[in-house]
């Protein structure tokens, strides 16, 4: 194990050395290119044996990546906003031939107005592409996700692509101290891949074929059961990486000062640390708050939420998405979990960060005032709620 | 938290900067926690860059850019202006590279520093000013810092830089 002090798409090309990926595709684009630079200097240097592809576009990155994993090699790419957009095709394609690629997204706004800074705007709009989707904090959980994500992902149980959303910039680009274990620990916690969802010569079958009416759906229906097995297979990889590494993640979600909370900010990405901290304030002052941070938006973490609202006198749930002309989508996930689970807690929407714009501890302070007093059901932070946002 | 806001144009090695001393504050003990990053977006030669570094004994959550520093420390001087006393914390100060002496701040001429050891910016000076004067962080982790993060045929002259700044606080 060794410390270095490295920005988030740094951490994250180091956990992908670690996994030993055997053909990277890739395309740049800001705020992605830092973690698709290094990976292609570890290629030269000799530190990582994989094969480096220069492509002509996000589309191609994607479909390179199905066809080397279709050959049964274990396949990196990265991207970010309308990078994502553009390959959004070879998604369904991905995720319907049950080729377990691993994918670095930089969450960055979408077009127009056309902007580099960071939100979550186009990975939360391909949640329907059939790929499993965490979220990470920090640089350190970053690495940890590269290196877990293949094991998620190719575990027979799964057999889905998996997408790992860093925010732009903020977690991209910023530097802290990052633990990086060693080849000999990576190894023994993730061996090389094998799968029989291969092209072989010795033994053919079709892949990626066409299913008519008649049998389509089951294969609809197989790969959503595949990336519901995720949630138990996320918790099996990270106790055995907890045995190995030593650090401890918490599954679909991370809760902070739920247990008697009176109110909760339901959030994803690296805003969570400083709903945290404002938690920590508020407590002082005797307000009972807390924090729900989802780490994997697919599979949804349903009875993990359920639970933890079910007591609490309002929810919260802040996001930098909004789905035009309803709510953020982040919100509708929520809201349908507590529904299933048949519990009624108000909760309200909050719509911030949108084309990087800063989220203040103050407006995280306010959040928690405003749900205690009743609100708007989506507000949008520094404009308003629907009355006064028109 | 002890922040640092750092001003430079593209080229002069801020964030550079902001990048060393993050790693020299956070290089062996377990318990300290640095963020360091730069104004973001496009990047251009000559225009003015900000950068930050914010150092704790807890990790740091606050992503956002610093709008109270302990200190500033701007490494050309055209970028100075009053106005940055307002970015400041009661106690913070001021570090400016220039030949002249400005009203209310701590003047260096690390320009000159810079010619004397054959280097193109004066990054590594201020940064050993900086270390001199705060404390922030030691001499040794400092060139510890150089030592994993600069390209290794320009360590040495840097080393050497950055500990005549820190020897010219001390006089």
């Amino acid at each position: 194990m060794s410390r270095k002090f490295l920005s988030g798409n740094e951490a994250f090309a180091e956990g992908i050395r670690l996994a030993r990926p055997q053909v990277i595709s890739a395309y740049p684009i800001t705020p992605q290119t830092i973690v698709v630079e290094r990976l292609s200097e570890m290629v030269e240097d000799g530190s990582l044996k994989a094969e480096y592809v220069h492509v002509e576009s996000e589309h191609s990155a994607l479909s390179c990546a199905i066809g080397a994993s279709a050959a049964g090699a274990r396949a990196f790419t990265a991207t970010s906003s309308q990078g994502l957009l553009y390959m959004a095709e070879c998604l369904y394609y991905a995720a319907g031939g049950r080729f377990p690629i691993v994918m670095m997204n930089a969450d960055r706004s979408t077009a127009l107005p056309w902007n580099i800074y960071g939100d979550q705007r186009d990975s939360l709009s391909q949640l329907d592409s059939g790929w499993i989707q965490a979220y990470a904090e920090n640089a350190q959980e970053a690495l940890d996700l590269a290196l877990m994500s293949y094991r998620i992902a190719e575990d027979s149980r799964v057999q889905t692509p998996y997408m790992a959303n860093l925010d732009g910039f903020v977690l991209t680009h910023t530097y802290e101290t990052v633990d990086i274990p060693t080849h000999d620990q990576a190894d023994r916690f993730l061996p090389p891949y094998e799968t029989d969802n291969r092209i072989d010569l010795q033994n053919p079958k079709n892949m990626a074929f066409s299913a008519g009416p008649d049998t389509n759906y089951i294969f609809k229906y197989k790969a959503h059961k595949g990336i519901l097995a995720a949630a138990d297979v996320i918790k099996e990889t990270e106790k055995e990486f907890e045995s190995i590494f030593g650090r401890h993640y918490t599954g679909l979600t991370e809760n902070y000062l739920t247990d008697d909370a009176d109110y909760i900010i339901v959030t994803l990405g690296s805003i969570a640390g400083l709903c945290r901290e404002t938690a920590d304030k508020l407590r002082d002052k005797g307000i009972k708050a807390g924090v729900v941070r989802i780490r994997y938006m697919r599979p949804f973490p349903n009875d993990e939420i359920s639970s933890v609202l079910k007591n609490v006198r309002a929810y919260a749930v802040l996001e930098k998405d909004i789905s035009f002309g309803n709510e953020g989508t982040v919100f509708t996930n929520v809201n349908s979990a507590l529904k299933k689970a048949g519990i009624e807690v108000k909760g309200y929407n909050y719509i911030g960060g949108l084309g990087g714009r800063n989220i203040s501890a103050e407006d995280i302070e306010e959040i928690y005032t405003d749900i205690a007093n009743g609100t708007d059901a989506v507000n949008f932070i520094g404009i308003g709620g629907e009355d006064n946002g028109k | 938290m002890k922040e640092i806001l750092w001003l430079g144009r593209g080229g002069q090695g801020a964030f550079t900067a902001a990048k060393l001393l993050g790693a020299s504050y956070t290089i062996d003990e377990e318990n300290k926690y640095g963020l360091a990053f730069p104004s973001f977006g496009p990047e251009r030669r000559g225009a003015p860059v900000r950068a930050f570094t914010k150092l704790d004994t807890k990790p740091v959550v606050d992503r956002s850019q610093t709008e109270k520093a302990d200190y500033i420390v701007i490494i050309d001087d055209t970028l100075y202006s009053p106005q940055l006393q307002s970015l400041l914390k009661p106690t913070g100060q001021i570090i400016v590279n220039s030949k002249n002496k400005i009203d209310g701040v701590i003047t260096f001429d690390a320009d000159k520093t810079a010619a004397e050891f054959k280097l193109p910016t004066a990054n590594t000076i201020m940064l050993g000013l900086l270390v001199g004067i705060s404390g922030v962080v030691t001499t040794e982790n400092a060139v510890e810092a150089i030592k994993g993060y600069m390209p290794a045929k320009i360590q040495e002259r840097n080393i050497s830089a950055l500990l005549k700044a820190v020897q010219e606080v001390a006089k």
